[in-house]
């Protein structure tokens, strides 16, 4: 019988400025052992980076008669570290149009996760703006990037 | 949605009147209507209040005073919709150019025009501003290019603009690092982060979240020489950096980049202050204060980062609180027991706030360290109190609790504050 062999990877903890270098060591896949950790947060923080890394996404998207052409949103929980890039490639392409409250949902389930991506703050229309104008200035960002 | 009650006109007296309205300002307003007081206004120079927070769209503010983890924008609006539910008046677009002694403040503003009016109490709240090219006197030509981390986080996150295309960062603070991955977000080539200190500026977190997830290298104990460029800026040079900070220029390298991000600090925002001729603590860069936030001239407070540079803004809401409370406990007469005990920074600690305390309620001294310290640490009031904390790092402030019964037998009239490692001490 034989031994499928031990894959160690390093994690830094970001539980606290202690900064501990965590090891999980894992055979085919499953943990077999952590280490480096000084306090249970570490532990679950290695578990839950080895098994499934997820980071809070932030970032605008373009906004159609707003105060500000743009508008902050946020994922509503943690997503999949992995699908980050491909989350924020479609935000940018988006357009909303004011008005916009807090927490209102701009992309449900987005890219089939179950989470939702929402607005982070409130934006009133302005009425010295005309729709569809966010867009129009060449040098803004998205209009090059999309 | 947000809500804006700008008033129309300018009362000719309030109880308490707050400079200001980032989470410093807004808290202290708040703080004031729970002692009632009951005209508070807060002036803000920008055309929302919300401060700084407004362009922090990234999560990580709110756990302690909202006990939720929320973003910068969220933070901002619900300290607003606290302060304006319990009635505050907030003038925007509005700037603050004199605070005198009897508390005569003049303000200008499309609004009210040029005006003044008088507050039995005035809160400082202007907050801070990034240290420049200027303040770290980097040598090089003059190109565009250059600028500060926050204003390229406000360019990019409410304005739609990006700065560049190819970004270096000097300095590892946690603006510089947020920056470093909203800008990779966008698109944008960041090539690395130029660190002069041996040790990261930023939460490891961020460290973690911000570089390591984008493989964006960060470089330890080495500093930016010279930028190149005529109209643009076309590259930088870097070079490590000696024990003593002094750069080895033998050693230097070219990185090409056309921009270059500064997150090199913040200075508390004191023109007011100053003007004002209230004592100023040269460890911290802000007024000198009583455990009330009080400066040295009577009914004018400080709080939040004009007082000294907080990390969260959790607990700035939380100081400024005390703030505003005093402030409105002033204006409605009510009195509290001075302070009798100063406090002063003893080892390996930068600067403390507040700088005195009472002997007859809890207090909670700030404070920052000098130099890491990785491992398990005390600090230490006087002799009469120390509190274990499993590591104590520049970047992260700490605090520590002053209470009644500690100061019992206690019959000086200073206690010094010490980060001290936790094994030095014999029990």
């Amino acid at each position: 019988m034989t031994t499928a062999p031990v894959e160690t990877t390093t994690y830094l903890c970001t539980g606290c400025p202690l900064g501990c270098r965590l090891e999980v060591d894992a055979v085919e896949g499953d943990i077999v052992e952590i280490r480096g950790f000084d306090c249970r947060k570490g532990e679950r923080y290695a578990r839950q980076e080895h098994l499934d890394p997820r980071r809070p996404v932030s970032t605008t998207v373009t906004i159609e008669a707003g105060t500000l052409p743009r508008l902050p949103v946020r994922t509503a929980e943690a997503f999949p570290k992995d699908e980050v890039m491909r989350l924020v490639r479609q935000l940018q392409a988006m357009r909303v149009v004011a008005p916009v409250a807090r927490g209102q949902v701009v992309l449900d389930d987005a890219l089939g996760s179950g989470i939702d991506v929402i607005a982070t703050r409130s934006m009133a229309a302005d009425p010295e703006a005309d729709a569809g104008d966010a867009g129009g200035d060449p040098q803004r960002a998205r209009s090059s990037a999309v | 949605m947000t809500m804006t009650t700008q008033p129309r006109h300018l009362a000719s007296y309030y109880d308490v009147l707050v400079v200001g309205g980032g989470p410093a300002g807004l808290a202290a307003a708040l703080g004031a209507r729970e002692t009632g007081a009951e005209r508070v206004l807060v002036v803000d120079r920008e055309l929302e209040a919300g401060g700084i927070l407004l362009q922090c769209i990234h999560s990580g503010f709110g756990l302690r005073y909202f006990r939720e983890e929320i973003t910068g924008p969220e933070y901002a609006e619900r300290s607003l919709e606290q302060a304006l539910e319990s009635h505050v008046d907030v003038l925007s677009d509005a700037f603050v150019f004199d605070v005198t002694e009897d508390r005569t403040v003049a303000i200008m503003s499309p609004t009210v025009g040029v005006a003044t009016t008088t507050a039995a109490s005035v809160v400082l709240a202007m907050g801070a501003r990034e240290r420049t090219r200027g303040a770290i006197a980097i040598p090089g030509t003059r190109p565009a290019g250059v600028l500060t981390a926050g204003l390229a986080q406000k360019l990019v996150n409410l304005h739609g603009y990006l700065p560049g295309r190819r970004v270096a960062i000097l300095g590892s603070g946690d603006i510089g690092l947020i920056m470093a991955r909203r800008l990779t977000l966008e698109g944008i080539d960041v090539v690395g982060v130029f660190e002069l200190m041996p040790h990261a500026n930023g939460l490891s977190r961020n460290i973690v979240q911000c570089l390591d997830d984008f493989d964006i290298p960060l470089h330890l104990s080495t500093t930016v020489v010279d930028i190149v460029g005529h109209d643009r800026v076309e590259k930088v040079t870097v070079a490590p950096v000696d024990a003593h900070l002094t750069p080895q220029l033998d050693r230097s390298w070219d990185v090409a980049c056309d921009t270059l991000l500064l997150s090199v600090g913040l200075i508390p925002e004191n023109e007011l202050s100053r003007q004002l001729g209230v004592r100023m603590d040269p460890l911290t860069n802000g007024p000198v204060v009583t455990s009330e936030m009080e400066t040295s001239v009577p009914g004018v407070f400080a709080a939040g980062n004009v007082a000294h540079i907080n990390d969260l803004a959790d607990w700035v809401s939380e100081e400024a609180l005390i703030a505003g409370r005093a402030a409105g406990r002033r204006a409605t007469g009510q009195r509290v027991p001075a302070d009798n005990i100063r406090v002063l920074p003893g080892r390996n600690v930068a600067s403390v706030v507040p700088h005195s305390i009472s002997t007859d309620r809890v207090h909670t001294l700030y404070l920052r360290v000098k130099e890491p310290m990785l491992e398990d640490s005390l600090i230490r009031l006087g002799d009469v109190h120390e509190r274990k904390v499993r590591a104590l790092v520049p970047a992260e402030m700490a605090s520590i609790k002053a209470a009644p019964r500690l100061l019992e037998d206690f019959h000086g009239d200073a206690l010094r504050i010490d980060a001290v490692p936790a094994q030095e001490v014999t029990t």
